[in-house]
């Protein structure tokens, strides 16, 4: 038998209730994959008991002659933002080092549900804050793509950069990630996989730890397009527990999927074509275009003219949020503690933050903080939401006019790590095109394009009206059966 | 708009974030930067546009006023870095 672990989402659940092969020897596949990389340092924890008990229970059921549930026995990884019940959560900080959580977030709750079984919790930048996966307590996570040539080590992209870097190694066919302004997409688009990001409120926030409220969003990262509609299916779904959550039945995206795009009409933002484009990525921009026209949609030119205030207005939202949602970080009720000798109450919450929080993430709280001081909060906060009111109606005029968004997902292929970790700026302008989708709390999701000359992949990214995530699925279907992306890293780890 | 050392340090205290002089001095070129750079917003002409709230539109529910999950104490505690006879301890406040 062919290598279980070449197997994606639909053909591993296919597999096991045909009885090609055991949901056992699945999860086992698997675990041993994880175990033989730790070079990729994709994984803070490995969890292969929770894998193989999922497994068991798909045999077991199989067995019976029971119903399979929609995952049963597919093992994926779980980002470490997300709460999990008695194994260490820590949004790859050291403040929350050891933390395990008493309870479930709703959205791994639903893929247990689901029957699918968890390999391990995978690193990401801390707090889910970066684009390299460089600001990470428990080190970077390594891309398993290498520029042609070179053993220079490669950004998986960020934050999700752990979800990444293996489903691009196949060490889990599957992955959950968040994307608060780009990072399911942006890391997906760096390794050659596809990742989607839903409408704002699909999938519940609850058990996630928090970096911006009114913009974090869970989200799938799988090896194709289909893959991704089934995990985003089973991680979907109204919760009374988070009031942002939307009270709306989860459509069957995969049952609907089509790459037919007749009688659709694809926006091309003009404000997209930034100055300094690589023409490798414009070039792959206009083979998209080519592609989708193939697929029966109409091409046509829109304009977004607020598209450059995004970014911005992105990194005042966003730190301001995260400066108020990070407060909780005490040292009284969880994670680290730091009293120095003889220290009062505020000396302790002071000194357990500097120890716990990276610069990174002491950087974001700064800027929250200064921008909702007294004085300025006006001048930055109140403008900034403002922007984002023009920001989401850009995108309402654009639907005037289209149905779909095709733009490249970042302005450039994989960087080294340590490429960008000394400028701050350079690294947020990675995220310049995810971002206004992200504002507007729009569905959007990246899919491979092709690969770059050093032989790495790019990524094209469609964004879909509020709730289209039906559209988005099946306008990446269409470029993924016309890409015909099948380059794989060779397995250096 | 930009802060200077004594503000780098003022920010810090109100994010209840311990800095040493040194630490301000390095973050002061940092934060300047990212500042100047989120200044471009000031130019966007926002008169009477007003600000977002929600990003899709979504009614906040209510829910009866009663517990809904009450008596979990030790779970509440598990993960206190000191707990004491039921309580999180924290270093004296009253003198």
């Amino acid at each position: 038998m062919s290598d279980i672990t070449d197997l994606g989402i639909a053909q591993l659940r296919d597999g096991i209730r045909q009885g090609k092969f055991s949901g056992r020897e699945v999860a086992d596949a698997f675990v041993v994959k994880v175990s033989r990389a730790k070079a990729l340092n994709a994984f803070i924890v490995e969890t292969p008991e929770h894998a193989i008990a999922a497994g068991k229970a798909a045999d077991e059921a199989l067995a019976a002659g029971r119903p399979l549930a929609p995952l049963a026995g597919v093992p994926i990884g779980m980002k470490d933002l997300f709460c999990t019940k008695g194994v260490q959560t820590t949004a790859a900080s050291h403040i929350l080092e050891g933390f395990k959580p008493v309870y479930e977030s709703t959205v791994s709750q639903k893929l247990w549900d689901a029957g699918a079984g968890m390999l391990g919790k995978l690193n990401l930048d801390q707090f889910a804050m970066g684009s390299s996966n460089e600001t990470s307590y428990f080190g970077n996570v390594i891309s398993p793509w290498r520029k042609r040539g070179s053993n220079a080590a490669m950004a998986p992209g960020g934050s999700s950069g752990g979800s990444s870097s293996a489903v691009a190694a196949r060490l889990c066919p599957g992955a959950t990630g968040t994307d608060t302004g780009g990072s399911i997409r942006q890391p997906a688009a760096f390794v050659g996989i596809s990742g989607i990001k839903p409408t704002y409120g699909r999938c519940s926030r609850w058990g996630v730890v928090s970096f911006a409220s009114s913009l974090d969003q869970a989200g799938a990262m799988a090896r194709d397009v289909r893959d991704c509609a089934i995990m985003l299916e089973a991680m979907s779904g109204f919760d009374p527990k988070d009031s942002t959550s939307l009270d709306l039945p989860v459509p069957k995206w995969e049952e609907g999927l089509s790459s037919d795009l007749r009688g659709l009409r694809v926006g091309v933002p003009a404000e997209y074509l930034v100055d300094g484009m690589p023409a490798e990525i414009a070039a792959l921009w206009q083979q998209g275009i080519d592609w989708v026209k193939d697929a029966g949609a109409e091409v046509v030119e829109v304009s977004l003219p607020h598209t450059k205030y995004a970014l911005p207005a992105y990194y005042i939202i966003a730190p301001a949020e995260a400066s108020s949602n990070l407060a909780r970080y005490d040292g009284v009720r969880y994670g680290l503690r730091d009293l120095p000798e003889g220290a009062n109450l505020q000396e302790m919450y002071a000194a357990t933050r500097a120890a716990g929080f990276g610069d990174e993430v002491k950087r974001r709280i700064m800027i929250g903080t200064y921008v909702l001081s007294a004085g300025f909060y006006d001048a930055y906060f109140t403008q900034a939401s403002k922007v984002r009111t023009l920001i989401a109606r850009d995108f309402d005029n654009a639907w005037a006019v289209c149905d779909l968004l095709l733009t490249p997902t970042a302005p450039s292929a994989a960087f080294a790590l340590g490429e960008k970790l000394a400028d701050p700026l350079a690294m947020y302008l990675n995220d310049v095109f995810t971002v206004p989708s992200s504002l507007a709390g729009l569905p959007a999701m990246s899919v491979p394009g092709g690969l770059d000359k050093d032989g790495l992949p790019l990524g094209l990214q469609i964004i879909g009206k509020p709730l289209d995530e039906q559209r988005v699925l099946n306008a990446g279907l269409a470029i993924e059966e016309r890409a015909g992306f099948t380059a794989r890293p060779d397995a250096w780890w | 708009m930009s802060v200077d050392s004594a503000t780098v340090k003022k920010v810090a205290s109100l994010a209840r974030i311990a800095i040493t002089d040194a630490d301000a001095d390095r973050l002061v070129p940092e934060l300047n930067n990212i500042l100047g750079w989120i200044e471009q917003l000031g130019e966007v002409d926002t008169k009477g546009v007003e600000p977002m709230t929600a990003v899709i539109p979504n009614t906040l529910r209510l829910r009866d006023d009663v517990v809904t999950e009450g008596g979990q104490r030790d779970a509440v505690l598990a993960n206190a870095p000191q707990g004491e006879h039921g309580f999180f301890t924290v270093p004296k406040v009253v003198e």
